[in-house]
């Protein structure tokens, strides 16, 4: 396996060609790959198989206009030195990833699809993806959608690699829309218990108001607003609550994002349950935190995995067992008979030798 | 690659055809639901491009989603292809029927299901019309933010086949950022839910998958679509520009701000003549008008507009009015929702096309337009989706006159091309439908395209839905002759092209 070892200095590199004939080789001899960017998301998903193939330094910023609020890099680029650059002309990415690791990668940001504290107001990775230059399973070295706001010419294969845990293809490089950041940011903090917390923040998230990020933990909620100054003084004062100091909530709302909250401590089962946000607190014993203003729910619990699926499917959700489970079973919430079917279609339709990512997502994709 | 190949029929063979067919269809639809007799079929000969007509061999019209699968799974055994129809509003050709093909028209499907206020979502069935959604949720504060001009009338199964757009897809998004969940009906008859109510849902994102697949992957049939609470404020300012790549300069500067704004639009001297004829708007007489529209909080907006006129002027406006009240901004946004037909009562006939690109071409994609409207010796005038470089060039000809539609098509097809030069695509909202079909071998090389066909027959296996739309085969290609630009880089580029 090439990098991310000594090779790794940041530099910018394009290693499309050799990155292609290493998947044409691959083919070949009918050897699966495990797609490698930093390792941050190696927890995430089915035990991966195959033979490791790095991406992480095919990086660099191939282009970024900030008028154009859209930015192409290689798959590899560190998700830290985008944000940074973004940062310095005044934009973010909305969906503010996760980074999970000093060297997380785009590439590895897009494949797992994972977004932060302000998805359900901002957009989740794949609403910001405008395009990909990717090979597919068939060695060819192919590009989609673009780095332009709107495009309906040919169908959105590039959306379809957000969140395809590299079982599609592998991706080189990605367009994404970028936002201009906010002005200010503003926490405000409510004693409340979970039931009330989840009615409040959707009640709330029906209103105008400039929301960026609703959270509840331990009796408390938080809800973040962003914007103009203007815009957010205002609203502040007409959520009342308490202000939380500016170093607070950042630590809170990072920590959310990145699992470095005490709540994340320890090494048992995490459960990663998804929604629909206004859903009443589920009846499954455990440690819970709310984010997404309802819509995503952390929980710690020993109780077993069918009987949380069961109740996260009867309430229109589904579960991930997102750390500490049997990574040889099912992570992911398994499909009915008949999506199973059309993914594995899908599969075939990019992957017809199946050598991406065997087993990630399900087995047998 | 499967390419659709379907035979021709002679008269007398396509009059046995449709009886057979009509004959199993009618056990599984009521019969006014089924339309096989020549004059009730001629009113669904086109959609919104009306320049190719062509009536079905059967129209059927179910108002349930199991009578969907029922003719889906007779039409997959007779190996009869279909063509799903919404509204009819598309503007490339997408649900023209086929002759020896069901126009599966889904406009009876118009119920709204329920309302969900407490997670923000409407779930209706494809039929109902976009504008139908705002309307009924409008009570509560809550609207459903994607507006295509022809909201009106076009319907949300349209809009999710097409991915549409509108006015405020800046910073609203799409049909794709805003729809939670759909139901689907595979040409094998399967009923498959994509998404959900949740975020999120596990598996590969076949729901963003579906948007814009016009109508060749599956039937839409249950739609939930996410509701926004209505912004308190909106207040739109509108400038005047002696030249438009000032008014390119200012949309720009305006993106590059920091500023988000709702709308951004541009229209030039053409559009505005067309406009001011037509309506009492009282635009002024320039080069350009750029319409930029703020929405938020009182204060927010406040602020804003304050900065987005400053930007305006420092970038040469030679006027900038700004509406005082909601009255004034709906007025001065009529001019700009009513371009298009103002605009056709300038000419007989108009070519609608639909080229995204990237911002910072504007100015110059838009002179090559116009060098490209002298060569072809027709007169384009241009409205756009500014703030997301997606530009709507109008050809005007006159079909009655030999040999103009033809050349008002190739005009319209060297513009794309030139849209495709600077890093652009042919289409960001209207699809490729059998208008700029080939165009797509312009945009897309031989890989793409196989890929697309490949991605095609995972979700129909025979090529019965919507054949020969949307992705050419690659014979078609070879006999279009036509040079993949590639990354922006065209063969030869020392050759002056336009
Ligand atoms: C005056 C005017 C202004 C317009 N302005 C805009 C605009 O601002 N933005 C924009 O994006 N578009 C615009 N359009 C284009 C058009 O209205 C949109 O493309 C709209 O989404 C089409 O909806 P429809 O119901 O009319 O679809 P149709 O025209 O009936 O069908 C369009 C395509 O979708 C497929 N389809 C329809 N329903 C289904 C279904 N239920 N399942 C599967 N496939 C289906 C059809 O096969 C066809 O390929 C405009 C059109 C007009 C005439």
């Amino acid at each position: 396996m090439t990098g991310p070892g000594a090779g790794d200095t940041g530099e910018a590199r394009d290693r499309a060609d050799e990155l292609a004939s290493a998947v044409r080789s691959a083919l070949e001899d009918g050897q699966p790959l495990q797609i490698v960017g930093s390792g941050s998301k190696a927890f995430y998903g089915r035990i991966p198989e195959g033979r490791p193939l790095s991406v992480a330094d095919h990086r660099g910023i191939v282009s970024y206009e900030p008028a154009e609020l859209a930015i192409t890099v290689r798959a590899g680029t560190s998700l830290t030195e985008v944000e940074a650059l973004l940062a310095d002309h005044g934009q973010m990415l909305a969906f503010e990833p996760p980074h999970f690791g000093d060297d997380a990668t785009v590439g590895g940001t897009v494949a797992c699809n994972l977004s932060g504290p302000r998805r359900p107001y901002a957009g989740s990775v794949r609403d910001f993806v405008l395009g990909v230059r990717m090979i597919n399973g068939r060695g060819e070295v192919l590009r989609f959608g673009g780095e332009v706001m709107k495009n309906v010419a040919g169908y959105d294969v590039s959306r379809l690699m957000a969140g395809a845990l590299g079982t599609l293809g592998l991706l080189l490089e990605v367009s994404l829309k970028v936002l201009p950041a906010s002005e200010v940011q503003v926490t405000r903090c409510f004693d409340l218990d979970v039931g009330r917390a989840i009615d409040t923040m959707n009640r709330i998230a029906g209103t105008p108001v400039p929301l960026s990020g609703a959270a509840w933990e331990n009796g408390r909620m938080f809800l973040r607003l962003s914007g103009s100054q203007a815009g957010v003084t205002s609203a502040a004062e007409d959520l009342g609550g308490e202000e939380l100091a500016g170093d607070d909530a950042a630590r809170f709302w990072v920590g959310l994002r990145e699992h470095g909250l005490p709540f994340f401590d320890g090494d048992g089962m995490l459960w990663r349950l998804s929604v629909p946000s206004a859903t009443k607190p589920l009846p499954v014993d455990g440690r819970w935190l709310i984010d997404w203003g309802g819509g995503q729910r952390w929980l710690g619990t020993d109780s077993g995995g069918d009987r949380v699926r069961e109740r996260v499917a009867a309430a229109g959700g589904h579960a991930t067992a997102f750390r500490g489970g049997n990574r040889a079973g099912e992570v992911f919430h398994p499909l009915n008979e008949a999506l199973r079917e059309l993914h594995q279609r899908v599969k075939t339709a990019m992957d017809p030798q199946g050598i991406f990512n065997p087993g990630r997502m399900y087995a047998g994709i | 690659m499967r390419p659709a190949k379907f035979p021709r029929l002679s008269p007398s063979a396509l009059a046995a055809r449709r009886k057979e067919v009509a004959s199993r269809l009618g056990k599984v639809l009521p019969p006014a639901a089924l339309l096989t007799e020549p004059d009730e079929l001629r009113p669904f000969e086109c959609d919104g491009l009306s320049a190719y007509r062509q009536p079905p061999m059967a129209v059927a019209m179910p108002d349930r989603t199991d009578q969907v699968q029922a003719v889906l799974t007779i039409c997959r055994e007779m190996a009869v292809p279909v063509v799903a129809r919404g509204a009819g509003t598309g503007l490339s050709g997408g649900a023209l029927p086929l002759a020896d093909g069901v126009l599966l028209n889904l406009s009876r499907m118009n119920q709204v299901l329920g309302i969900d206020l407490a997670n923000r979502l409407a779930r209706v069935q494809p039929g109902v019309r976009n504008l139908q959604i705002s309307e009924i949720v409008a009570p509560h504060g809550l609207y459903y933010a994607p507006d295509p001009s022809s909201q009106i009338a076009c319907s949300i199964g349209g809009n999710v086949a097409e991915n549409a757009g509108g006015v405020h897809c800046l910073k609203y998004g799409l049909t794709v950022h805003n729809v939670a969940e759909v139901e689907i009906v595979t040409m094998e008859g399967q009923r498959l839910t994509l998404g959900g109510e949740a975020l999120d849902s596990p598996g590969y994102d076949l729901l963003a998958f579906i948007h814009g697949s016009e109508g060749l992957l599956a039937v839409i049939t249950e739609i939930a679509v996410r509701l926004l609470p209505v912004p308190r404020c909106a207040q739109v300012a509108v400038a005047a520009f002696g030249d438009v790549a000032a008014a390119g300069g200012a949309v720009a500067g305006i993106v590059a701000s920091g500023v988000l704004p709702a709308g951004l639009e541009m229209m030039d001297r053409g559009c505005i003549d067309a406009v001011n004829s037509f309506l009492d708007v009282d635009y002024p007489e320039c080069a350009a008008l750029v319409l930029c529209e703020l929405d938020g909080t009182q204060q927010e907006v406040a602020s804003q507009i304050i900065a987005v006129t400053r930007i305006l002027e420092h970038a040469g406006a030679t006027g900038v009015r700004v509406s005082r009240n909601e009255a004034e901004r709906l007025k001065l946004w009529s001019g700009r929702k009513a371009a298009f037909p103002a605009v056709g009562r300038m000419s007989p006939d108009y070519y609608c096309m639909d080229g995204t690109i990237p911002r910072r071409h504007l100015a110059r994609v838009l002179k090559e337009i116009q060098a490209l409207s002298g060569r072809f010796g027709l007169p384009v005038v241009n409205v756009f989706h500014a703030g997301d470089g997606n530009m709507h060039p109008l050809i005007l000809y006159d079909a009655n006159r030999e040999g103009e539609l033809e050349t008002a098509e190739r005009l319209g097809g060297a513009i794309l091309e030139a849209c495709v030069a600077v890093g652009g695509t042919i289409t960001g909202e209207h699809g490729v439908g059998i208008e700029k079909i080939d165009q797509m071998c312009v945009q897309f090389g031989e890989g793409e395209l196989r890929q697309f066909h490949d991605l095609k027959a995972a979700f129909d296996p025979d090529g019965l839905l919507n054949p020969g739309k949307a992705v050419p085969t690659l014979a078609r290609c070879a006999e279009f002759g036509a040079m993949h630009v590639h990354g922006g880089k065209l063969p030869f580029p020392e050759l002056e092209r336009f």
